[in-house]
């Protein structure tokens, strides 16, 4: 093979592997982005059966006092200050988890229940996550006090 | 008045940093000596006052100086004094100090090893990494600066967050910055080898060593946050796709294909271009991932507290330092012929094949990990990709590149032979499928990815140790014959056996672990016994204890299987005070053939038992086990005395079928 053919079949076999991982890529894309909704949208959607039982979605906002049961299923409320939406988590919540703190959860939402296979809580505890930041100015009752 | 001094030689190293950064590369240019004799007591000197610097601020960490910020903030008297000191990178600030003092060190490594550099390349590369180093020391100074004064002091301060105040996680982050920076110098070396537009043999012999030293450093530091999050966070997990995990994954991918190109364009003079977009791309992936985690742009478990000035800083930076790269690379890159011609099948052949998969890896990792940020910014609502989205496109990829992992270095170096290679393998080739089949058949649970991922990790595995076996002869001479030649093998060579073996193991590891894991969750009692994978784990009591400086609660297991097990298995959940905190300390049994994993959680008020959490998470220890393979192998690679000879015996290119590497 003269130097110019041997260029040519590295180009052709790069041009297969950049094809197959932008198959790969859109494939993956198209089944696993989860879209982000706050308690509000949920609750709307819900009415206009907008939400299937299957798809995952992540909430967030914050811990709403006193909801809070824990057990094996750990059962609590999630509000944006304006609806609220109840979470069960089966396992054991994170230990930055708190009462009147911003969380996110990922799962499905079905029959009124948000049923979240993960918690999110920050490391460091000042730290409000972006997504529930978010939901709040979303529901029109952040205050620029929430964020430490 | 230490803190003062450590504020003003930092300012000070900033100053020598922008001469550093200046005048030796316009001296290089001009050929004018003075100006070129700048750069290495510059670049010692600078290493000295950052390294001053740090020890300022590390006393004020030991003494407890509240009256400066950063420590008032970060730690408390209370503190035992390794988190004293771990808090100094334990928070942004110190961490931005601690980041440049390695870049700094680097430079003064160069700057005193580099005696046998080309005198114009050394001074550039000098140049380089001291540019660098003034974008980062104006970003402290002005951003991020540890030194600023609190008036009036506190009495006490607001404590390191608990959840840093582990032994693991003490040595990660300097382990991480040691990989992250360390490609800053390969960097330089590129950026310097382009400034001067030339690529030879002995600028490929001097970017492995330091390619390997901070590959090393950032496997070391990326397990040791992983091993930290497994039995930190309690959820029996060690990796979550997050996108700071990902920030440290993909710098690790890049460098992982450089250190390999490195190869082809030191033996083989070719692949030059190649070699130094890699260099480039490596540390910008470097410094996307501190911008990632430091500006708060994306959520992510790891964040930093944001602050939107800081990730401007970074990005303009990010932008100036890889883009002026790149548009230098566009300049100079295509005088830059390699001479290496190969054919397909040979053993570049291969390399550059797994180059290009472990390099679209990253590509494809890097779309997932800011996709969302896109998404957000055409507001297009808000979304997240999770761990479903990388591992289906990841670890397709993967399967081919360990596929040509085992058999590339069986073949020779610009004409392979493909046939002979696979003769050779045959054994492995069996052996790799007959072990996927028993895995399919015999053991429960076992889904085609796991058998798959099993296969692959014993082909890697047994084509690794062929290739061993070809190189000493083994069953084709005596016994004693092999065994002499085995001692005899270059330490280079060791350290790809170790590092490709190492990967099989780990492979194996984190197959089972993701496929058999067993995970039961319930409310226990005093004396009540659960069963998890063939182990009796009976609770026997909670207890409260007091830690140095915290409370905890401490489940005691008794766990039995047989007559000949049993054992203690002891988890705490620790209630610190400053600040307000609980972590979770998992207790961790490594066996064989798995982790035994407990976690006690909360009382339940209703029963009065507590919420336990077991696992048993299968060949975990082979993941670790196989990662500080991998680290070793790195390690010894590094003390052959190929790498340390420099520049006068660069001439001498060693013939075609010299043992791999």
């Amino acid at each position: 093979m003269k130097r110019k053919h041997k260029r040519l079949l590295f180009v052709a076999l790069g041009i297969l592997i950049l094809a197959a991982a932008a198959s790969l890529i859109l494939f993956a894309f198209k089944d696993n982005i989860v879209f982000f909704l706050s308690p509000t949208e949920i609750t709307e959607k819900s009415k206009k059966n907008e939400i299937s039982p299957q798809q995952r979605l992540r909430i967030g906002g914050l811990v709403e006092k006193g909801s809070l049961t824990k057990g094996v299923i750990n059962r609590f409320k999630v509000t944006d200050l304006n609806k609220s939406i109840i979470v069960e988590f089966k396992g054991l919540l994170p230990d930055l988890f708190r009462e009147g703190q911003g969380i996110v959860a990922e799962g499905r939402y079905n029959n009124a229940v948000f049923t979240a296979s993960e918690v999110l809580a920050k490391h460091d505890e000042t730290y409000m996550p972006p997504e529930v930041a978010e939901a709040l100015k979303r529901s029109g009752k952040w205050k620029p006090t929430l964020e430490k | 008045m230490i803190v003062e001094i450590g504020h003003f030689s930092l300012v000070l190293a900033l100053f020598i940093a922008g001469l550093q950064g200046t005048l030796p590369i316009i001296g290089a240019h001009q050929n004018n000596h003075s100006l070129m004799a700048v750069a290495t007591p510059a670049a010692i000197i600078q290493f000295i006052l950052i390294l001053g610097s740090f020890i300022a601020l590390t006393y004020a960490f030991l003494v407890s100086d509240f009256s400066v910020i950063n420590v008032a903030s970060n730690s408390h008297t209370e503190k035992p004094t390794l988190y004293k000191i771990s808090g100094v990178w334990g928070n942004h600030e110190g961490s931005m100090l601690l980041f440049a003092l390695i870049i700094a060190g680097y430079g003064a490594a160069i700057a005193v090893f580099g005696k046998n550099l080309r005198p114009t390349l050394k001074v550039r590369i000098l140049g380089v990494q001291a540019l660098i180093g003034t974008g980062i020391l104006a970003f402290i100074l002005l951003t991020s600066n540890p030194f600023l004064r609190l008036t009036p002091a506190p009495v006490n301060g607001k404590g390191l967050n608990p959840l840093l105040q582990d032994p693991g996680l003490a040595f990660h982050p300097p382990l991480l910055y040691l990989g992250y920076v360390g490609l800053s110098l390969t960097f330089s070396f590129a950026v310097a080898a382009l400034i001067e537009g030339r690529v030879d043999a002995a600028w490929a012999r001097w970017v492995r060593p330091w390619t390997l030293a901070a590959w090393g450093f950032l496997t070391g530091g990326i397990v040791l946050g992983s091993w930290w999050a497994y039995y930190e966070l309690g959820w029996g997990g060690w990796w979550f796709w997050d996108p700071v995990e990902n920030a440290s994954f993909m710098p690790w991918l890049a460098a992982t294909a450089l250190l390999h190109s490195a190869i082809v364009s030191e033996k083989r003079d070719g692949l030059k271009a190649w070699t130094i977009f890699l260099a480039i791309i490596a540390f910008g992936l470097s410094l996307l991932g501190t911008f990632l985690v430091r500006s708060g742009v994306i959520t992510s478990v790891h964040a930093f507290a944001s602050d939107p000035t800081r990730g401007v800083f970074i990005l303009l930076l990010l932008i100036v330092t890889i883009g002026g790269a790149f548009i230098l690379f566009a300049w100079r890159g295509p005088t830059l012929k390699g001479a290496g011609l190969f054919q397909p099948v040979s053993r570049e052949g291969g390399l550059v094949i797994n180059n290009f998969l472990l390099t679209v890896a990253a590509a494809s990792i890097l779309l997932g990990t800011l996709y969302p940020l896109f998404i957000d910014v055409l507001k297009l609502g808000k979304v997240s990709v999770g761990a479903p989205y990388f591992e289906s496109v990841f670890v397709p990829m993967m399967i081919p590149m360990i596929a040509i992992m085992g058999l590339a270095p069986l073949l020779k170096w610009k004409r392979g032979d493909f046939k002979t290679a696979i003769e050779k393998l045959k054994f492995a080739i069996a052996l790799s499928v007959i072990g996927g089949l028993f895995v399919w058949i015999l053991i429960d649970r076992a889904s085609a990815f796991t058998s798959l991922g099993m296969t692959i990790s014993l082909w890697l595995l047994t084509a690794t140790l062929t290739e061993l076996a070809g190189r000493i002869k083994l069953f084709r001479s005596s016994l004693r014959e092999s065994i002499n030649q085995l001692f005899r093998q270059t330490r280079a060579s060791w350290g790809m056996t170790l590092a490709h073996a190492g990967l099989a193991i780990a492979i194996a590891g984190i197959t089972a672990s993701s496929s058999w894991k067993v995970e039961s969750i319930q409310i226990m009692k005093f004396g009540d016994q659960v069963n998890v994978a063939g182990y009796n784990y009976t609770l026997k009591h909670v207890r409260e204890i007091q830690g140095p400086n915290y409370k905890a609660l401490r489940g005691t297991f008794i766990v039995n299987k047989g007559d000949d097990i049993n054992w203690v298995l002891e988890p705490e959940k620790r209630f610190y005070t400053d600040p307000v905190m609980t972590t979770t300390e998992a207790a961790i049994r490594p066996t064989f053939l798995g982790d035994l994993y407990a976690v006690v959680g909360d009382r339940d008020e209703k029963s009065g038992g507590y919420i336990t959490r077991i696992y048993f998470n299968p060949l975990v220890p082979w993941m670790w086990t196989g990662a500080i393979i991998m680290v070793l192998g790195a390690g010894i690679s590094l003390t052959d005395r190929r790498h340390r000879v420099g520049a006068p015996s660069s001439n001498k290119i060693p013939a075609p079928g010299i043992p791999a590497e």
